[in-house]
């Protein structure tokens, strides 16, 4: 195998000092980055301009060039914000997203201190049941949870929405904790200790500030996976007031057989900006929340 | 700040009533931390786990406990022809939207592994499909796939005349079929792209500046440093993507709600059509259960094939 690669590395050698000639590096690297830009975010350029294209122009490629739009209007979003529940189905999924986020971080933040820091016996197994359970898909959980939630009376209530996501963000965030947690020298612990702080102090004062980047990042991506999130919503709540933005979109304005293109893309326009707003603010967190390089 | 709140810590370390001692007390302390995520974790996650299982043995539908029913559900399903279409369908899109993600998703990796400015930005746009909801990306791919008005459909018909008809991309099975799995892609390829990129970075560039001394060819140092380099990290995101692929829902939901002709349901847009749509929550939970084999042995498969050795990143990393 080696033998016959043999002839093809003498060849490919000149090659390589080639490498980084302009037109090569224009044809290997952005000519493909650039397809690879242009495919990923066509459909929310189709997304947008769609929002504000009058219906005639909708409807019409003959006349009008559908990558453009002639005469703007905001008709839709009109609609969509004064002629529909659709504030309220913001109000409510920001409501969802900011009350699991905020139980995720906690119970994960005082979980993943107890495996890292109050070292027990057994820590690293309750660690790794706790990841495990981020590989439990919520396919194979709504149907049951659903008639929990109906024995807990929470049915079509926001408040089951809150309770229920921090099964899929409590795993994540604990991992992604522990391995913030580990990156914190354990000497500042043991001073304080000897200064006498009690370990809920220690807690507050010392390990939790210097945590702050994996709280933010634990945060950002809870808060985008709350506002993401789909199947339980859809499940667990029945009145179309209560319901988060992904679902409302699809059950409430979906609705007969032509279909009101323009108020669709605008809600989901709308419904995209602020998690997309949110993480704008703060990528960098997000990427190494996604990676899991958390070594600061 | 810390000048305000420093008296009551003193006094508190002078005179330690019984409820700090108590919150000092490392046992109990282990367990008030671990109490709220356990705690959620247990009702939330645990039981309705054990519950559907149960339920798969039962005939509950909404409203009325039903009774154990022993494997009935499970034997329906064997010969019910849209359990079989469902489970077919979750196979090939699980096994096609899974190469196309890694195959694009790895030489988007590559590609931006290389220096060129603005490349954060970059970075931060490609990650915009996996950001927004899914089910309002998958709105504008149904509007992109519309009979009448799609977008790609003109470009093909009209500018290209690479064709004289529109195409009909929901309306008849096969098509119907690959348009979502194209969605699935789309959507998947950043999360790949930029997990592979973190993996990439790892990689010393001294082997590859050894690898040039010795005259290897680009592919060769492709083939011999970087692919068995990313073995670890590939086998792990494959395996997330492998089980988030095939219990996919809102994708399937949103654009074509398993039609036509109930041609494009996975399972899990089944399980829910039958158990809380048709209120046949004994037998949707059955649909549920039954993804559970082909996840476990897609977990084994992905992680014990790509990872023969073992995850050389885990532990001394994270």
């Amino acid at each position: 195998m080696t033998d016959t690669a043999q002839p093809a590395v003498a060849k490919a050698a000149p090659d390589t000092m080639a490498w980084d000639s302009g037109l090569r590096r224009l044809m290997m690297i952005y000519l493909p980055l650039g397809c690879f830009v242009l495919i990923l975010l066509f459909p929310f350029y189709w997304m947008a301009i769609t929002s504000f294209k009058p219906n005639a122009e909708l409807m019409n490629y003959k006349e009008h060039n559908p990558f453009w739009i002639s005469s703007p209007t905001l008709a839709h979003i009109k609609h969509l914000l004064f002629d529909t529940a659709y504030p309220r189905w913001l109000w409510t999924t920001m409501l969802v997203a900011i009350g699991s986020t905020t139980l995720s971080l906690i119970a994960s933040t005082l979980a993943a201190y107890a495996i890292e820091r109050l070292r027990f016996r057994g820590s690293p197994y309750v660690g790794l049941g706790i990841y495990l359970a981020y590989l439990v898909p919520p396919s194979i959980l709504f149907i049951p949870l659903a008639t929990v939630v109906v024995q807990f009376g929470l049915f079509d209530s926001p408040l089951a929405l809150i309770l229920v996501y921090p099964t899929f963000l409590v795993p994540f965030c604990t991992w992604l904790l522990i391995g913030y947690f580990k990156s914190i020298p354990y000497e500042l612990e043991e001073c304080a200790l000897v200064d006498g702080a009690t370990r809920l102090q220690i807690l507050r004062r010392i390990t939790l500030p210097l945590a702050v980047p994996g709280l933010i990042s634990a945060g950002i991506f809870s808060f985008t996976l709350s506002w993401n999130e789909f199947i339980y919503a859809l499940a667990f709540i029945q009145s179309g007031a209560n319901k988060t933005v992904p679902v409302a979109i699809l059950t409430e304005l979906v609705t007969g057989d032509v279909y009101q293109w323009g108020a669709l893309m605008a809600g989901s326009l709308l419904g995209s900006l602020p998690v997309a707003i949110f993480y704008s603010l703060f990528v960098d967190y997000y990427v190494s929340s996604l990676t899991g390089a958390v070594k600061e | 700040m810390s000048v305000t709140t420093l008296p009551p810590l003193a006094l508190a370390h002078r005179q330690p009533s019984w409820l700090v001692r108590l919150f000092d007390y490392k046992p109990f302390l282990i367990v008030m931390c671990l109490a709220p995520a356990i705690g959620l974790l247990a009702v939330f996650l645990t039981y309705p786990l054990g519950l559907g299982i149960w339920l798969a043995f039962t005939d509950t539908t909404i409203g009325r406990k039903g009774v154990f029913v022993g494997l009935e559900n499970f034997q329906y399903l064997l010969t019910d022809s849209l359990w079989w279409n469902a489970v077919f369908y979750s196979v090939v899109y699980t096994a096609i939207a899974t190469f196309g993600k890694f195959a694009l998703g790895f030489w988007l990796a590559l590609l931006l592994n290389n220096h060129f400015p603005f490349k954060s930005l970059l970075r931060a746009i490609i990650l915009m499909p996996w950001i927004v909801p899914t089910v309002l990306s998958a709105l504008a791919f149904w509007w992109i796939y519309d009979p009448q008005f799609s977008i790609i459909s003109y470009l093909l018909v009209d500018v290209l005349h690479w064709r004289s008809s529109n195409i009909d991309f929901l309306g008849s099975p096969w098509p119907a079929r690959f348009s979502l799995i194209a969605a699935n892609i789309w959507r998947g390829i950043p999360f790949v792209a930029i997990s592979l990129l973190a993996g990439l970075q790892t990689i010393s560039p001294s082997l590859y500046e050894a690898a040039m001394l010795d005259g290897a060819s680009a592919w060769q140092r492709f083939r011999y440093i970087t692919f068995p380099m990313m073995m670890p990290i590939l086998a792990i995101v494959m395996t997330f993507s492998i089980i988030f692929t095939f219990t996919d829902f809102q994708l399937v939901y949103a654009i074509t709600r398993g039609g036509p002709g109930n041609s494009t349901h996975l399972l899990a847009t089944l399980a829910f059509q039958r158990g809380i749509a048709g209120g046949e929550l004994g037998e949707g939970a059955a649909i549920a259960v039954s993804m559970i084999p082909f996840l476990v042995f897609a977990t084994l498969f992905s992680y014990f094939g790509l990872a023969r050795r073992k995850w050389q990143q885990g532990e001394s990393n994270d």
